[in-house]
């Protein structure tokens, strides 16, 4: 696995075509890191000139302004673009919905200005592009696979399709929710929900949403973003279905597939 | 006699509207300001789609049909009313007969036929509610006075569309026994509906008891129409004319943006740039601070506001918040119902004790309590869902940047959470040089 980093390259004097923006997620919860292997193993595959910014990356602030402080938001937001300007990127990849959103509509009038995408987006590229071949590794023939839109991903930006059709060019079955894309239920982790407890009521929201998933009868729940991964994960736990049914972000799908 | 009482009622029912949406947007108006002035085209198109075409509706396709019966037979039914009006002040019967001929009986048809579809739809709009008892009808936040306003616009229409029919049956018969005010001479209007429901009805009735019946219908729906027009700005009913302003001010962006605010850049920028003078006097020391986020109604902006009058409280905006289907306190449609509540309050205040009366009271707290803010996941369904582009989202954020920022109150856990990303760029307790471990684990 090779990851270079912003630094490495601009010491090379070169600039890489696209910034792989790990999110806090991907470095640091155990679950989402294999996410981010996962991507970074396609990446390589594709011989895709790519860079992170490593121990110069920081929170984007995401969670902050969710929650109502806007100065902490503004405070991340600033250093990153300063980070990222200094660098001279141009285009972002990121795994992290929210990270996604936040860099993409809120860092552009905060002077940050890039050309900003999910690594399903990405993905679904390399594969219409003929980088990348799915063969030789795990097959997904016929399985049946439910796809949770991540809302930050889904409705705040309007992306749909781009998962949806890594699934079916796995050949396997996509079978939909009852609540799907525009009506896709949140997992309960938005909005800064994923740090605290829920307030009182009479379910947790990710089982909620696990009932839905589970009613589509899918061996695999995939998802494309981390925080959802979590809540299902822990979802699925609570209805003991763990041995069943798994949860997996489609990144990982695509990296099982071309055997990586 | 019959004239000059219609022209006093005319201008009465008029005036006292006029009167009570100047005070609407009186209200609105307290609202902050924000710039809605750009992009006309793509405003035009939202509003032609969403709120004259219905769009959002037919996720739901069912009541939307329901709805599109009622809509349709509001607007076509305006045409009877300038022929009404026209009547009325004129002393005519059935102005247009002659002047259009065989398009009149047309178009009376098409609105009678209209008429049909929205009794049948107003009847199952009746059973939904009260029988059927659907659980978005039935939440908390309807008990008492929401659920008599839904009530009585039902019953409202229903009496209308009764008028209608007792109008046009009556004044068939009458014409066809000589006696209608058209023309002294016997005649069918050939209108779809009331050709065979007037004889059926009305057949045994003497021509003076059909006169009076016709007038009853004529001057029971004129009377029906003034007052409905009256009870709009009271009522949630209101989104039947700010539908149309509230979706052409829509939100263009994408969902998920939130609001810069530009208060904070300018002090964060002060705060990273090294050659910043703390102590330089404020670019506007006139000013007065503006309070971060929202407290009450006026912190909030105009748009907010007219999304809060617009709001018919359908409840398809909590149906499909994951807060409320899991039983929390959050609901969209209340929040969208206080702010409205709170902002009649405080222009009541404002027109009676002078522009920023001060009573004591606020829309945090004595309204919406934290507890329903701090559960939403800021999801987007209830702005998505909204048939008339309202966006609950925004209020919802700027409550919870007031409670942050001004009043430093927020959930422990979440001042964790700052406090980590403020200390170590990440919302957990893990060291920034730490962040590219995982490159190098198996």
């Amino acid at each position: 696995m090779r990851v270079p980093t912003m630094a490495e390259k601009m010491a090379n004097g070169e600039s890489p075509d696209i910034l792989f923006w790990v999110g806090c997620a991907g470095s640091f919860d155990d679950r989402a890191k294999k996410i981010t292997k996962a991507i970074v193993k396609i990446l390589n595959k594709c011989q895709v000139d790519f860079a992170v910014l490593g121990t110069e990356e920081s929170c984007s602030g995401d969670p902050a302004k969710r929650a109502g402080n806007e100065f902490t938001f503004q405070m991340q937001a600033m250093m990153n673009i300063e980070v990222m300007n200094a660098y001279e990127v141009k285009k972002i990849v990121t795994a992290c919905p929210h990270c996604f959103n936040t860099l993409k509509n809120e860092y552009p009038e905060l002077g940050g200005n890039y050309e900003v995408i999910h690594h399903t987006q990405l993905i679904q590229d390399l594969i219409n592009t003929g980088k990348l071949i799915l063969e030789g590794g795990e097959t997904f023939k016929g399985k049946k696979i439910t796809f949770h839109d991540p809302c930050y991903l889904g409705r705040a930006n309007d992306v749909y399709e781009a998962p949806r059709s890594l699934i079916e060019k796995l050949d396997a079955e996509l079978v939909e929710m009852k609540r799907c894309k525009t009506k896709g239920l949140c997992c309960g982790a938005g909005g800064a929900q994923m740090f605290k407890e829920a307030e009182k009521g009479n379910k947790e929201i990710n089982v909620e949403r696990t009932e839905d998933a589970l009613e589509t009868q899918a061996e695999i729940i995939a998802t494309g973003c981390p925080f959802c991964n979590t809540m299902m994960t822990d979802g699925v736990k609570n209805f003991e279905k763990e041995g069943d049914v798994k949860v997996m972000d489609v990144a990982e799908l695509i990296a099982h597939a071309a055997d990586l | 006699m019959e004239i000059i009482l219609f022209a006093i009622l005319l201008s009465a029912g008029a005036g006292f509207f006029a009167y009570n949406a100047w005070k609407v947007r009186y209200n609105i108006l307290l609202g902050q300001d924000i710039d809605r002035s750009d992009k006309k085209g793509e405003r035009i198109k939202t509003m032609v789609l969403v709120a004259f075409g219905q769009k959002k509706m037919f996720s739901r396709p069912i009541p939307a049909l329901l709805h599109l019966a009622l809509y349709v037979a509001f607007v076509i039914t305006q045409i009877e009313l300038i022929e009404i009006a026209i009547d009325g002040l004129s002393g005519h019967h059935r102005f247009f007969y002659f002047k259009l001929g065989g398009f009149y009986s047309f178009m009376i048809s098409f609105i009678e036929i209209l008429s049909v579809l929205a009794f049948v739809a107003t009847l199952a709009f009746l059973i939904r509610r009260n029988l059927l008892k659907l659980p978005r009808f039935t939440m908390k936040e309807l008990i008492g006075w929401p659920t008599k306003d839904a009530n009585i616009i039902l019953i409202a229409e229903v009496v209308l569309i009764c008028c209608i029919f007792s109008m046009n049956g009556a004044d068939e018969v009458l014409y066809s026994r000589g006696g209608s005010h058209v023309e002294f001479a016997k005649g069918h209007y050939d209108f779809a509906i009331s050709s065979w429901m007037g004889p059926l009805l009305f057949q045994n009735f003497s021509i003076d008891a059909l006169h009076v019946i016709e007038r009853i219908g004529w001057w029971g729906h004129i009377l029906m129409v003034f007052a409905f027009l009256n009870y709009l700005p009271y009522s949630k009913h209101f989104h039947i004319l700010l539908a149309f302003p509230n979706t052409f001010y829509s939100n263009l962006e994408q969902k998920g943006k939130f609001t810069n605010m530009e208060s904070v850049t300018n002090e964060v920028k002060l705060m990273l740039d090294p050659n910043a003078d703390p102590y330089a006097a404020p670019a506007n020391p006139d000013e007065a601070p503006k309070r971060f986020g929202a407290k009450d109604v006026t912190d909030l902006t105009w748009k907010n506001l007219l999304d809060a009058y617009t709001c018919t409280e359908c409840g398809r905006c909590s149906s499909s918040c994951p807060a409320n289907v899991t039983g929390k306190l959050l609901s969209p449609r209340k929040i969208m119902m206080d702010t409205r509540d709170r902002l009649v309050e405080v222009g009541e205040n404002y027109r009676k004790h002078g522009k920023g009366y001060d009573d004591g009271k606020s829309l945090i707290g004595d309204y919406i309590t934290e507890e329903e803010l701090w559960a939403c996941t800021s999801c987007n369904a209830c702005v998505q869902e909204c048939p008339v582009n309202i966006d609950p989202l925004s209020i919802i954020v700027d409550l919870r940047r007031y409670l942050v920022m001004e009043e430093s109150k927020i959930p422990s856990e979440l001042t964790g959470m700052l406090t980590n990303i403020e200390n170590n760029g990440a919302p957990w307790q893990f060291a920034q040089s730490e962040r590219l471990n995982w490159a190098n684990e198996d």
